[in-house]
């Protein structure tokens, strides 16, 4: 017992043990095969037959050309979204603010161009792009200063953050930001004017929806692992996230490193929401988010909160969403059931932590015992 | 704007607003009660939201299947029950970063909600829900009457509540186990209290009271199921706790304070007051971060709350 007791020590030290199921690829695996499972009892239950709903689910994502880079499509977003989160958790920041945050950038990279379409595209571009970006980090950085200066709960008020960015955009849909075009056709819909075309994104394969925004999302992702594992302000988040005492003693301005992090997640998801306007939709509209604030985090901890390992990670969840649509239309079972499957997915990831660090235990035990060590 | 316009200022107008705010104030006082409850023995439940989206759903299909209100009250409290089970699970059991699971078990709740609702009923459709009831005397009672008593049986519910949570938490034995198991979990267990079993039973009991939450809202309040019926309702549920300091009659006070600017917002559109919807939405959330930065209760947080509690660390 005390051998196991002593094993256990780093991780209970840590203060963030839960972070560790994360470099273990396994679990992972096996808690996607569970929340499957629950979703294929599901499907009985709805009198469909799973193995029909899941094939449908697997040639919509793979089975052809359009699948294949519609999920990553939809990847783009839930990779920004979750470098974003994975720099958040690794300070021990909670950050649910994603869905508000893409709605920060997205309308900001809106006005923004449409403000400046005068503007030349090498030009506009980027600075939308930075625009977006800088919203989104705003409205990280607002929780961030909460936690750090008045001790508020930034699950909270992320949370908030979320209502009040909705709002917000409800408020400017229908109201200063609505596209002129529909209030002159009388459609009135929640969506703004297109954004100028010198600051769409190209599209990679003709007759697709691939844009180059994808490329850009890889290279953070690369750039965000340089700047956690290989730079000092990187190094400081991760041990802040590690041991926040230790951090302290070690002269680290905790209460910064906390609340850059959060900025900096939110920055992402706000790049997030620039992608999906000047990538996808070409303007603003209702519904931008499509939930990727959400999604994102499972997408991050599928990942092991590892920029790198998001990669692959958001590539399968976007399989996934873009699956789910084709299963709607063949089995007519709505793609809800994913959404379902992808909280399971959570819950079941998180809840194999502690399977993970007593494997861990018991490894370490194992080695210790190898090396002749009581 | 016309706040000049004598026709807001009425009598009749602010007893209307109060009359609205007790009533909306209902899923609130549930949830957040049950949510003070669960995080008094140290499990911050996140998935309240998910938990009355699919207990809201569930007492909505059963009542609209059945014809009778309360097997869906009774649905609702079964939805509750398996959802608290869940997060127990994940949560005390298997020692998950609460947060996290809590965000899972909405986003679960969310889904299913949708899923069934699209499959089972698929359109908009109402049921005759609750309906008011006067007390008698004390309905009759000039103008307070009309904003206290004259209302359905699950608004009476939520306010009788809060009474009973105080007791049940102040002045039992297993209100101090509770609250034990959230201040100091490791001596709460050197007295041979199993923390993960309270744990259990007070995240359970907590569920139950956000799935009443959601069947008051689809039986009584809107009548109706919709997706994302609450729209984020649960959250702000787990911000009143915060701003109430787990204590049930400082969280009616947050949870009424909320649910009158919200009465007043609805009132003005109404009235025809021009404040542009969205931005008046705001407000309540606005209102919450405040509340949130300024409310001096940080002290009176479980200690342990977020912790998973395991046995000798400490």
């Amino acid at each position: 017992m005390p051998v196991e007791a002593e094993a256990r020590k780093p991780s209970r030290k840590s203060g963030s043990s839960w972070l560790e199921p994360a470099y273990g690829a396994a679990l992972p695996a096996l808690a996607m095969l569970a929340a499957l499972l629950i979703g294929a009892v599901l499907l009985l239950l709805l009198k469909a037959n799973p193995v029909e709903a899941y094939a449908a689910m697997l040639n919509g994502a793979f089975g052809s050309v359009f699948g294949l880079t519609q999920s990553m499509v939809k990847a783009t977003p839930l990779l920004l979204v979750g470098l974003g989160i994975c720099i958040a958790f690794r300070a021990s920041v909670i950050n649910i603010g994603g869905e508000g945050q893409i709605i920060a950038g997205a309308l900001m990279a809106t006005w923004f161009s449409l403000q400046l379409r005068t503007w030349p595209g090498w030009l506009l571009l980027p600075s939308t792009m930075l625009a977006g970006f800088l919203a989104g980090a705003f409205w990280g950085l607002i929780p961030g200063i909460l936690k750090v200066r008045l001790s508020v709960n930034e699950i909270l008020s992320t949370v908030m953050m979320n209502a009040i960015g909705t709002q917000l955009m409800n408020y400017l849909l229908r109201g200063p930001m609505i596209d002129p075009a529909g209030v002159r056709a009388g459609t009135f819909l929640p969506q703004s004017e297109r954004v100028p075309v010198q600051v769409w994104l190209p599209r990679l394969i003709p007759q697709t929806l691939l844009h180059a925004g994808v490329l850009v999302a890889v290279a953070l992702a690369v750039v965000v692992y340089i700047f956690l594992w290989r730079t000092t302000i990187g190094y400081r988040i991760r041990a802040v996230g590690q041991n926040r005492e230790a951090s302290r003693y070690a002269g680290i301005n905790v209460p910064v490193y906390q609340a850059l992090s959060l900025t900096l997640a939110g920055g992402f998801a706000g790049l997030a929401g620039v992608v999906e306007v000047i990538g996808v939709q070409h303007r603003m509209m209702d519904g931008i988010t499509s939930g990727y604030g959400f999604s994102g985090i499972v997408a991050a901890l599928f990942g092991g909160l590892h920029p790198l390992g998001l990669i692959p990670a958001s590539w399968l969840f976007g399989s996934l969403l873009v699956g789910a649509d084709k299963m709607q239309r063949a089995v007519q079972v709505p793609s809800a059931l994913i959404d379902t499957v992808l909280g399971l997915v959570v819950m079941f990831v998180v809840g194999s932590a502690l399977l993970s660090r007593r494997w861990a235990a018991r490894r370490a035990t194992a080695n210790r015992a190898e090396g002749g060590q009581p | 704007m016309t706040f000049s316009d004598s026709s807001v200022f009425r009598l009749e107008v602010g007893v209307g607003i109060l009359s609205s705010a007790v009533r909306l104030a209902t899923p609130y006082l549930f949830a957040a009660v049950g949510e003070a409850i669960g995080q008094s023995s140290g499990v911050l439940n996140l998935g309240v939201d998910g938990i009355m989206l699919l207990s809201a759903y569930a007492s909505f299909f059963v009542a609209l299947t059945t014809g009778n209100l309360w097997l869906g009250v009774l649905a609702a409290i079964a939805v509750g029950l398996f959802m608290g089970l869940l997060m127990s699970l994940i949560s005390v059991t298997l020692k998950a970063e609460q947060g996290i699971s809590g965000i899972g078990l909405y986003m679960f709740g969310l889904g299913a909600s949708s899923l069934l609702f699209k499959v089972t009923i698929g359109t908009v459709k109402t049921v005759v829900g609750f309906q008011p009831y006067k007390i008698p005397l004390l309905g009759d009672i000039p103008v307070l009457g009309k904003i206290l008593f004259e209302h359905s049986l699950p608004v009476y519910a939520a306010f009788a509540v809060v009474p009973v949570a105080w007791w049940f938490m102040d002045r039992t034995t297993w209100g101090l186990r509770i609250k034990a198991a959230g201040h100091n979990p490791a001596a709460a267990d050197s007295l041979g209290v199993s923390v993960d079993r309270i744990r259990y039973v007070s995240v359970s009991l907590g569920s139950i009271l956000a799935g009443l939450a959601g069947a008051s809202l689809s039986l009584a309040l809107v009548n109706l199921f919709q997706e994302n019926l609450t729209a984020g309702m649960g959250f702000i549920a787990v911000a009143l706790v915060y701003f109430g300091g787990w204590r049930p009659v400082a969280i009616m006070g947050g949870a009424l304070l909320f649910s009158t600017i919200n009465a007043f917002q609805l009132w003005m559109q109404v009235l025809g007051v021009n404040i542009p919807s969205d931005l008046a939405l705001m407000l309540p959330y606005l209102l919450t971060i405040a509340a949130l930065a300024l409310a001096p209760n940080l002290a009176r947080q479980p200690t342990a709350l977020n912790k998973p509690f395991e046995r000798g660390e400490h």
